[in-house]
């Protein structure tokens, strides 16, 4: 990471933390983890209860739709980290039903739900030109989408050009597979807080 | 439904008016993308438009300028939760507007 402070500048409990996550999972700690809980107070704590909100309260979406849209967000921002994080914490929220990678890909042609694929291209064009329009809503709602479902992808949309923003600027390492792995079996299974 | 404007409203609050190293106006200009100076402006500018692309160099040269670690943190932060909200608070006002249009 391109800030010292936020590879070795955490207390000394949460240090004690890091090495019993390394202990367990048998993987490198995720340099999201370390951003989080350095100086939590500032940031950590605080964002936490907004992804977790947008990722895991209660929505029309599934859960596995709103981590393909944080993926989906990631990748349009060309976020290497985010990308591969929630493409593995999406497909194992689907299962084998789907796969994510091929969706991400070519979204025109995947299967998925209008609603979900209207939802979708009008985040991308969010994230991408910092700007959208009545007319980028109407065909979304054209689609089929609620206008409740429209602001939850929002809320989505909105954690994830933050979370990309810093993975890109802090200079997140991009471990392997077994390390996302581990990480969307925690995300899962805890949540964002 | 899932409603983040209370806590993203206490995230805003926290980063912008709470304890820091840098001081609240150089956190609200990086938040804004507006009226910070010099590499930590050029950085927060980068970050808004196009974060893939900071680089190592960027980083030093905040630093360079001055900046603390946690005063670089702490730019980064506000730059990045800044231009997300934006983009948020933009497609609400869009959602609202085809919403009244839709009732017309």
């Amino acid at each position: 990471m391109r800030l010292a402070i936020l590879d070795s500048g955490h207390s000394f409990g949460t240090k004690v933390l890091f090495a019993l996550i390394r202990t367990a999972l048998r993987q490198p700690v995720l340099d999201v983890i370390k951003l989080v809980k350095y100086r939590a107070d500032f940031y950590g704590d605080p964002m936490g209860q907004v992804t977790q909100e947008a990722m895991r309260g209660s929505s029309a979406w599934s859960i596995g739709d709103r981590e393909l849209m944080a993926a989906f967000v990631a990748k349009t921002n060309q976020c290497e980290f985010c990308t591969k994080a929630h493409t593995a914490v999406a497909q194992s929220a689907y299962g084998d039903g789907k796969s994510v990678s091929a969706l991400l890909s070519d979204l025109d042609t995947g299967a998925i739900e209008e609603p979900l694929r209207a939802t979708l291209l009008m985040l991308g064009k969010l994230t991408r030109e910092h700007t959208v329009n009545a007319d980028d809503m109407r065909a979304v709602f054209a689609a089929g989408a609620s206008r409740q479902q429209i602001e939850d992808a929002l809320a989505v949309c909105f954690s994830f050009n933050v979370i990309g923003r810093l993975a890109d600027t802090f200079g997140f390492s991009v471990p392997g597979p077994e390390a996302f792995e581990a990480g969307a079996k925690y995300l899962l299974a805890r949540g964002y807080r | 439904m899932s409603d983040i404007r209370q806590a993203r409203e206490a995230l805003t609050s926290r980063i912008l008016e709470g304890d820091g190293k840098a001081s609240p106006s150089e956190r609200r200009a990086a938040f804004n993308n507006n009226g910070l100076a010099g590499a930590p402006g050029a950085l927060g500018d980068k970050i808004a438009k196009h974060a893939y692309r900071v680089t190592d160099q960027d980083i030093t040269a905040a630093r360079t300028s001055g900046l603390s670690e946690d005063q670089v943190f702490e730019i980064v932060v506000c730059a990045a939760i800044g231009q997300a909200s934006r983009q948020y608070v933009t497609a609400l006002a869009a959602l609202d507007a085809a919403a009244a249009a839709g009732k017309e």
